[in-house]
């Protein structure tokens, strides 16, 4: 009996010391993080800069801001993937610097103050299965296969073979670009709705008479790319305007950008320096003009 | 007080302590589903939402009705228990009244090994197998037919054969150990009074075992309606009518594929659509705790 109580409270000192010592630790911390803070104001810039929106955004943000700390490693960096518009209600909402969004802003989101800062674009293709021949289509074609027109690649020049019309789920944003470019917004008539770029790059390989949508960058030699009316998805020719399906990737702020804090133009600056324009590319955009 | 009763009373803290902890989180995962679910509710209508048909949650003029993907859950999975029930019960008969003891052993780990495959590996072979099969079927059924959309293989079908291998090890456990606590004298006498041995299985040891089999049954049902993954990947997740070939899709893969980018009302139906299939569950497991109170009445 003695032995366990013993035990007990040795075991209830041990804890309380723990504590006591963790909590030691995080004062120790807490005072150097403000020296070091104090130290940078100095020369360096410190701090953090929050960005919120577009999912389809996630992997500029991820590489820009990796880029960006190794350049000012006192600053964090921290961005959330949730959805463009979300994104830009936090940014009215200033509960972040900059609102992400993979499409250009609406009127009243600009009337609330957002600036639209196009850091970069994004192109969407349309691609089918390796051993579709129907590769050239016109926007009339691809609007009548996405809203259930045309079910047949016979139709359209190609083998007789019947159309797969694979697409994003609601919410995302490429489905809403798609349909928002094609102007078919919630007229299109999916056989299959999959939740993510890499779902429906698989399915579109190993689908015969499939055809989907993903952004540019994705494409690999697992899928045929369609040209639209006459224009293959290009860089070049996405930059010169003549591909329809094409989007701004925008980096919204409350404000011009020179009305920002020294950190966020800070960061505009890096975006636009050699060594922001060249993680812009790695990721698979184009850079706008 | 003494020592004694220190300890006891400390002891019967801790015990409390847990227990209370899984009923609060029982108490408040029902609060909050019921909290976050009935708000779209009120929003868009009871009657426009279950008994809608029309899924357009980002258009200009949205329109929630899950009418269809009610529909599927219950369709996907009644279809699957009735496939999958009559398999499982069957080998669990074989386990427990007709293998020997080796093969018993080696049917018994196959089983077991089926229930230990993760969700996302039937999905993947339900996807690279059991959708280029379909996509083949569905041409030779509907060639030339201009009024069937091609859906490339990822139908209800698809996720009904997976549903029903997914609730097979379930439906066996349980039934396995329910026909073996079958008392051995009923047997006995079965086959005293000039039985066959068949007849002694489906006569005798299957209306003894009825109560333990029908708890397999309905937690396969539950495993079938909340199975996510696997269906996510094989049913290709249009909103349409459960028809056979049909790209469908369920409560749980509505609420796995657009909650990531749902906002305002569409999030909220969303959590609606979970409260759905909460209500569903919570249904499945009334009947559950129904059985089993009537085996525990009849064997006792």
């Amino acid at each position: 009996m003695k032995k366990k109580i013993l035990a007990t409270l040795l075991v209830a000192s041990m804890m309380v010391a723990g504590l006591t010592g963790c909590g030691a630790k995080k004062d120790d911390a807490a005072t150097n993080g403000d020296s070091t803070k104090q130290e940078a104001t100095g020369g360096d810039l410190s701090g953090t800069i929050t960005l919120a929106g577009s999912t389809s955004m996630e992997k500029l943000c991820e590489a820009m801001s990796e880029s960006f700390m190794e350049a000012y490693p006192n600053v964090t960096v921290t961005a959330e993937y949730t959805g463009s518009g979300a994104g830009l209600e936090s940014l009215a909402a200033k509960s972040v610097d900059i609102g992400n969004a993979s499409r250009n802003l609406k009127d009243e989101e600009k009337s609330s103050g957002a600036v639209e800062n196009v850091v970069a674009i994004d192109g969407i293709a349309v691609i089918t299965d390796k051993d579709n021949k129907a590769t050239k289509l016109s926007k009339e074609d691809l609007t009548k296969i996405y809203t259930g027109e045309i079910t047949n690649w016979s139709e359209l020049g190609g083998a007789d073979e019947a159309i797969v019309v694979i697409g994003r789920e609601a919410g995302s944003g490429t489905r809403d670009a798609f349909e928002e470019l094609l102007e078919v917004a919630d007229e299109c008539k999916y056989a299959q709705e999959l939740d993510s770029t890499g779902a429906v790059l698989a399915k579109v390989a190993a689908t015969p008479g499939a055809i989907g949508y993903v952004s540019l960058d994705v494409v690999d030699d697992t899928v045929a790319t369609v040209a639209l009316d006459g224009v293959e998805p290009t860089e070049e020719n996405i930059l010169a305007g003549k591909y329809l399906l094409s989007r701004p990737f925008v980096m919204a702020t409350n404000g011009e950008i020179s009305e920002q804090s020294e950190l966020v133009q800070a960061w505009f600056d890096y975006i636009k320096s050699d060594a922001g324009q060249k993680v812009i590319k790695s990721v698979g955009l184009i850079i706008p003009n | 007080m003494n020592k004694k009763a220190i300890i006891e009373k400390s002891a019967q803290t801790i015990f409390l302590v847990s227990a209370v902890i899984a009923i609060l989180a029982v108490c408040s995962i029902t609060v909050y589903m019921i909290l976050k679910g009935t708000s779209a509710l009120k929003e868009v209508g009871v009657l426009d939402l279950l008994f809608g048909t029309v899924w357009q949650p980002t258009a200009e003029n949205p329109s929630f009705g899950i009418a269809y993907i009610i529909l599927s859950s219950i369709v996907g999975t009644g279809v699957a228990v009735l496939l999958g029930v009559p398999v499982g019960l069957l080998t669990a008969v074989f386990l427990s009244e007709i293998a020997g003891k080796k093969i018993a052993a080696v049917v018994g780990g196959a089983v077991e090994l089926l229930a230990a495959i993760p969700s996302v590996i039937y999905g993947l072979i339900g996807m690279m197998i059991l959708n280029p099969f379909m996509y083949s079927l569905e041409k030779s059924i509907f060639k030339g037919n201009p009024n069937h959309q091609f859906t490339g293989g990822a139908n209800m079908l698809s996720a009904i054969i997976v549903l029903a291998i997914m609730i097979l090890p379930t439906v066996i456990s349980v039934s396995t150990s329910s026909l073996k606590a079958v008392a051995g004298q009923l047997r006995a006498a079965s086959l005293a009074l000039g039985a066959t041995h068949i007849q002694t299985i489906f006569k005798v040891v299957i209306p003894a075992a009825k109560s333990g089999i029908l708890t397999g049954v309905v937690l396969g049902i539950g495993r079938a309606l909340g199975e996510a993954m696997a269906i996510n990947m094989v049913a290709g997740g249009a909103v349409n009518l459960p028809l056979p070939f049909n790209s469908v899709r369920t409560l749980t893969t509505q609420i796995v594929s657009e909650m990531g980018y749902a906002q305002g009302t569409h999030r909220q139906v969303l959590f609606t659509v979970g409260l759905v299939l909460y209500i569903f569950i919570m249904i499945i497991n009334f009947i559950l705790l129904k059985v089993r109170k009537r085996g525990v009445a009849e064997n006792g």
